[in-house]
This record gives structure tokens, sequence and C-alpha cells, in this order.
């Protein structure tokens, strides 16, 4: 099955080989790995997806956890969550083939982030499944796909559930910051929108 | 660690080379084990002005199995230093050997200048990335004023939780520019426990219930017990509810042999009893113990009938080959005693008679009172060593039958009196540990046990004995092969002795070489006055033990096969090895 784990790493050089090496070490392969700043400073956050048997994310979890350099993990598993990946799609379009390529667009609520003679630019965001839907229509049209970039998921859990709070909330960090009272709020946000043609709102 | 001194109260300027030895000083560190080279030598420079002594070892995997050997003997953390490229690609076998048995050791490397790296320089290797599989962790530090602060947390995390080799790769320039050091401002922020500990009070009182309803518990001990300090809780556990002890093979020592709960060591050279006892138990207590392929044999059929309660400091390690029923996640002494008040003294044996009727005439595995019939056997040899040292020396082993047997015929009293390398199974590990152990430990009787193999892939080492005045005696189980690679060809690969037979030195002549006196031994009679002479001499002295050729670890569990499926000593009545029990 698939696991997406959330790591919050030390910013520094090797720390993505150490996480990429664990994974090589336990013969896992990664499906995506994405890797970007995070609410804190000098710490990355690290989107990990990964094939494998159902039971392996407690010993992931806890191999990850035995890297130095590996603040936080966050097992996400069938938590509720937004997933959001980016892509950028690079067609092959003359001034007469582009008018279908602007409806499919609009319809994915994709954007046209570059116009050239022969080929135009589009960027989605969105859930893996409807960069898939897209690249999917696509292929299937009579449109030259010439390059695909895609970005790989990022994933964050609805509600309270982040990791900041989760850090406060750790009795073991007295020196970190105070723990944030946890408001009202439901462990399951309200999606509001993810500009997904398909979602209810 | 006590005796730490007082930090200076100003900050001094030192070079980095300085701060090295400053901070090993400030650690508490006496020993360390290296190999000068090109670009450690600023280092090496400023050793003198720091009361460290320095073993100039003759090959790095040495310098890093001995560190290993302190670090197992005494409970402190082992200390290697190698130059950078081939000085450092050598310590490799030593880190992994150290790795996989969660020894605390902190290999110290040299590098190439920092502007240098990555430009293939000479003696360029990457060390860091060489070792980040086979370190708990490792640190490049490339400016002098990094060296204090990432060596103490190097020795934090060599020694936290569950322990583990640490690497600190040092430039040479770092070695060589100054810096202000302070011992106590260097001193790292507190190691962060492993976030998923997790002892809750509820898996406890589970814990308990099972314990005490269990009818035929057995005690599982391993590496954790010594880590963990955790002896006398352990012993008080199985006295008070009866309950036998089986070790694992790094668990030997944690639980003393001669004890009537003591059943022996488990697993795939385990006695059959042991594994016996284990497959017919209705409830497995694992304590610091990583249920290891070698002693659980085929996992489908391990223990069927009993629950598993896993003591565990590593989180890692907790449903990874054996489920856990109740697993209590955190350090084994403190578990215990959680556990332990709640437990009354038990008077039910039945368990433990059936468990010696298992023993049955097997019991006694002692071949004292068995014919000679002019063959030398391992067995005896190992035998005669423990009745010859009362069981008080530190043996440590290299790896391959002799060890098995040794495991199996000398009966350890307490811990870190067996040094042997048991996770990675390391051939040349025996000699160079045992140089550590007895640096270590000076006042100790240090018995290194070797095989023919291994005894030839680091006795390079012995120059080191010699140089460094060191009290070691040498046994060397000689049977002109490489054993266990013999025995696996005649149990498993049809007898085909494919490369196993191994012509070896004169090991006396070898000896003699280096000054060291030794003798070779054939028969039987000749084994006590041998390792008499060995332990009256004053230095080092070396017994070649020349035995059955052709000998076999019993019992063995194939691979693939479950733990009771042993194969036995076959018994033609003639075997000088029969399992009898000792008359009396």
């Amino acid at each position: 099955m698939l696991h997406t784990f959330v790591a919050l790493v030390e910013d520094k050089p090797g720390v993505l080989t150490r996480v990429a090496s664990l994974f090589r070490r336990l013969n896992i392969n990664i499906m995506s790995l994405t890797v970007g700043s995070s609410e804190r400073t000098e710490v990355s956050r690290m989107t990990i997806v990964a094939e494998a048997p159902s039971g392996a994310g407690h010993r992931i979890k806890a191999s990850l956890f035995k890297l130095e350099n590996v603040l936080d993990v966050d097992d996400i598993g069938q938590l509720s969550c937004v997933t959001r990946e980016l892509a950028l799609i690079k067609i092959a379009a003359t001034p007469m083939s582009r008018g279908p390529i602007f409806q499919l667009a609009e319809v994915f609520r994709a954007r046209v982030v570059d116009l050239a003679p022969e080929s135009l630019m589009l960027e989605i965001t969105g859930a893996s499944s409807k960069i898939e839907g897209l690249l999917q229509v696509l292929t299937e049209g009579e449109t030259q796909i010439l390059e695909v970039s895609r970005t790989g998921r990022m994933v964050m859990r609805r509600g309270q559930h982040t990791s900041r709070v989760l850090d406060a909330m750790r009795v073991s960090s007295p020196e970190e910051e105070p723990v944030i009272p946890v408001t009202a709020s439901g462990a399951v946000g309200v999606e509001l929108n993810d500009g997904d043609p398909n979602h209810p709102l | 660690m006590n005796e730490i001194p007082a930090p200076a109260s100003q900050p001094t300027r030192l070079s980095g080379a300085e701060i090295v030895w400053a901070t090993l000083e400030g650690e508490g560190v006496r020993e360390v084990f290296g190999y000068p080279g090109g670009a450690v030598l600023p280092i090496y420079h400023a050793l003198r002005k720091y009361p460290i002594r320095h073993i100039l070892v003759r090959h790095e995997q040495g310098a890093a199995h001995m560190a290993d050997g302190y670090a197992r003997a005494s409970g402190r953390v082992g200390v290697a230093i190698a130059t950078s490229g081939p000085g450092a690609t050598n310590l490799v076998t030593g880190i992994a050997t150290a790795m996989m048995d969660s020894v605390p050791v902190v290999c110290i490397t040299a590098q190439v200048p920092s502007k240098l790296l990555g430009t293939d320089a000479f003696q360029e290797v990457d060390i860091t990335g060489i070792t980040l599989p086979i370190t708990k962790h490792n640190f490049i530090v490339t400016r002098a004023e990094d060296v204090a602060p990432v060596l103490r947390q190097a020795f934090l995390i060599a020694r936290s939780g569950r322990p583990g080799p640490v690497l600190v790769d040092i430039t040479k320039d770092a070695q060589q520019g100054l810096a202000d050091y302070d011992f106590a401002t260097a001193a790292p922020s507190p190691h962060r426990p492993h976030p998923m500990l997790l002892v809750e009070q509820e898996a406890v009182s589970e814990a308990i219930e099972l314990i005490l309803s269990a009818k035929r518990p057995i005690i599982l001990a391993g590496h954790g017990v010594l880590e963990s300090k955790a002896m006398s809780q352990l012993r008080t556990l199985a006295e008070r509810l009866q309950i036998p002890v089986a070790t694992t093979l790094l668990g030997i020592g944690g639980f003393p042999a001669s004890h009537e709960l003591s059943l022996g060591m488990m697993g795939m050279h385990g006695e059959p009893w042991v594994n016996q006892a284990i497959q017919q138990s209705d409830l497995l207590i694992a304590c610091g113990m990583r249920f290891d392929d070698r002693v659980t044999g085929v996992l489908a059929s391990y223990a069927p009938n009993a629950k598993k309660i896993h003591i565990e400091i590593d989180p890692s390690e907790i449903n990874k080959n054996v489920k856990a029923d109740i697993a209590l996640i955190g350090d084994l002494r403190e578990i215990l005693e959680t556990i332990l008040p709640h437990i009354a003294p038990r008077k039910d044996s039945s368990w433990i008679r059936a468990v010696n009727l298992l023993k049955g005439d097997a019991a006694v595995r002692d071949i004292k009172n068995l014919p000679d019939l002019g063959h030398l056997y391992a067995a005896h040899v190992i035998h005669d060593l423990w009745r010859a040292t009362d069981g008080k020396g530190i043996v440590v082993t290299d790896v391959g039958q002799h060890q098995m047997w040794e495991a199996q015929y000398y009966k350890h009293e307490s811990p870190r009196t067996l040094i042997t390398s048991g996770g990675l199974g390391t051939m040349g590990f025996g000699l160079p540990a045992a140089i550590g152990a007895k640096v270590a430990c000076p006042d100790k009787e240090v018995w290194a046990i070797s095989g023919d193999g291994g005894f030839q892939m680091t006795c390079s080492e012995l120059s080191t004995i010699v140089q460094e005045h060191l009290n070691i005696n040498i046994a060397v189980i000689n049977n002109g092969f490489l054993g266990m690679v013999r025995q696996w060809q005649e149990f498993i690969y049809d007898g085909n002795y494919a490369c196993s037979p191994i012509l070896s030195p004169d090991f006396v002549k070898i000896a003699d070489a280096h000054g060291i006196p030794g003798v070779t031994v054939r028969k039987r009679s000749e084994v006590l006055p041998a390792v008499d002479a060995a332990r009256r001499c004053s230095g080092p002295y070396l017994i070649n033990f020349m035995v059955e050729k052709e000998d076999a670890v019993y019992p063995m569990i194939a691979p693939g096969s479950a733990l009771d499926e042993m194969i036995r000593r076959p018994s033609n009545g003639n075997s000088p090895l029969v399992e009898t029990p000792e008359k009396p």
C-alpha cells in the first residue's frame, strides 16, 4: 500500500541522503519526495510517499526518528489531509490547435503560463488524480505532450494537527514554545477551495 | 565518566587538533587506538601535550575492533583514529561490526583540506557517505570552532539510547585552524529521546497479568540486559516466579550461567532443551533483544503457543521479526523496576521440572569424564580453559565454530566477560578486540580465542600486543579448515569442501618471531599444562590447539528449519563428545 510520511528535518547538507538512504536500506521504493521550507527556521519539511507493506508504517516511522537530523515524523496513513501536487505540462500547439486546449485548461482549472508559436505550457495544481486526469485527456486527444514536470505530493493534515501544535503539546521539550490552547476548530476541517472541478464546492 | 575535569573558566585559544585531544580528555578518554597518516598529522603532532595513551595498531580495522572491544569490556566509549582515504576505509568493517552489536564507539578520521573536498585530492574519500548506513550518525567538521561541540555530541549520541558508532571526519584545515576552546560551553543539548518510546500503564498491567498467569514462561535475555545494567532486576524477576532464562549470544553474562534457572544460549547452536522449551512455552518475556534470525529459526513456527512481551529500547525493533502482544518500549531496567513491585514470590515449579526433564541426560555437557581417544576436541579445550580460569576471564572470540563452542562450554557468570561479534559475524575481530579489552581492563585475565582462519585475518596485531606490553593469552583453535564453512558444506552442500581447507603457518613460530612464547597442543592431556603456562607467563602467550579436523558444532538448526528441528550430534557410542551428565 501507499504510505505517506511528513518529516520535519534539519536544513543541513546530507539530510536528504540520510532519509533517502533509509528507504533504500529497507528496500522500499520512494514514489514521490518533496522537500521545502517549513514554518520553522532552519527546518525543512519533507513529504515522502512510498509503496510498502501495510504493516511497515511503524518501522519506517521509528527508523526515521532514529536519524539524528529528523525532528518530527507524521505517518499520515488514512488520516484526513489535504494533498496537493503541482505540474507543468508543455504541449505542442499552433495558433490553430490552441482553442480546445484552452477549453480543457478551463475545465481543469489549469493556467496557461507560457505561450510560444508552436507550444504552450499549462500549470495545474491539485490532487494527483486531477493531474492524472488532465494528462489522460491530453494523451487521448490529438495533443502532443512535449514535457511534463510534477512536484510530487505535498500533504498537510486538516484541522489542528499541524506539526507546530503537536510539537508544542509534546511534554518532552519544555524549552520549546508554550502549549498553544487548541481552539474549537474540529479535527477534520472543511475543504474550502482546492480548485478541483469534481469537488462539491 | 566520573573523571571529567572541572571545566576551564576562561576559553583557551587552541588549534583544532589540540581541541580534539582536549575534548577527548574532557570526555574521560584515557586510551585511543589509531594509525597516523598525512591528513591526520596535525592531530598526532598535538598528542604529546595531552595525557592520553595512543595504541598504534597495524591496520585501521584493528583500531576499530580495539575501540569496540574496549567499549564492550568497560562500558565506556571506545575511540579509534585514522587518517583520510585508505585509513578511513579500513575502519569500515569495524564500524559495521559495532553498529550491528550496538557498541558505543567514536571514530575520528582526518579529511583533506575543506577547499579540496570533492576534487579527488590525494587520499580523499567520502567517508561520511561511505559510513552513512553503518553509523548511528556521522559528521564532517570543516572549522576548528566546530571540533569540540561536534565531538561532544558524537560521544553523547554514541552512548545514548541504543548505543552505536559515530564517525567524526575532520578536515586538515579544521585541525590547523585556531578557535576558542571551553569544554563546558561545547556541551551538547540533551539527547532527544526517541519520541516513540512508550511504556503505557495499561500495557504494564497487562504484562504483569500475563507474567503472573503464564504456566510456561521463559525470559529471553539479550544484549540490552548488559547495556541497561538490568542484571539484578532480571535475576529478581526470574527468581521470584521461577522463570527459566535463556540468553542470546550477546546476552551471555547477563544472567549467571551457573544459576539453576539459567538455560543457556538459545538459537541456531543453542542447547536442544533451550530451543525446545522456547517452542513449548506460553509466554516469552523478551528483554533487550531483537529476535535475530539466528535466534528464531523459521519465523512461521517460532514459539507458536507463546504470547510475547517485548521490552526493548529501540522502537524500530518492535514487530520487526516477531509480533509482540505487548510492547514496552524503553529502558529495560526502568521497566523491570516498574513491574517487580507487582510480583510476589511464587514456588510453583512444575514448569521448571518439565524443563529439567527436557535437559535429561544432556543437562551437563561436561566432557571431563569422557574417554580420551587421543583426539583433541575444541570442546575439550574451551571446557578446560573455563575450569582453569574459574570462569573469571574475559574471553574474546573470533567468529565461527570456536565462537559457538565458547558460547556452549565456557560458563560466563558476569556481564562483559564474553566479547564476540554477533550481528555482523566479523572474522578477524578476536585478536584486536582482545587488545581493546585488555587496555580497558588491565587487571583482568584476557583470552583471545580464534580459529585458524580468522586469526590470520588480523594476526598482524601480535606486534601491537608486544609493543604495548599487553598480557593477552591467545588460543588458536586450529582444525585446518574454515570450520563453520566446512560444516555447512558437510550438512547442506553435499560435503563439497569448496575452498574451505586452509593452510596455516606454524602459529607458534609466528608468535616466536614476535618474541611471544607459545606451544602447540595435540592431546587432551597437554591442554591444562599449556593453559597454566600461559596464565603463569607475565606477558602474552600463544597456544596452537591442533583439534579434530572435521568436528561440527552441535546441535544445529539448518536454515529454514523450526527452532526445535535440530541436527544432533550422531551418537555412535564412541564419540568422546556424547552429552552425558557429569559424575558427581
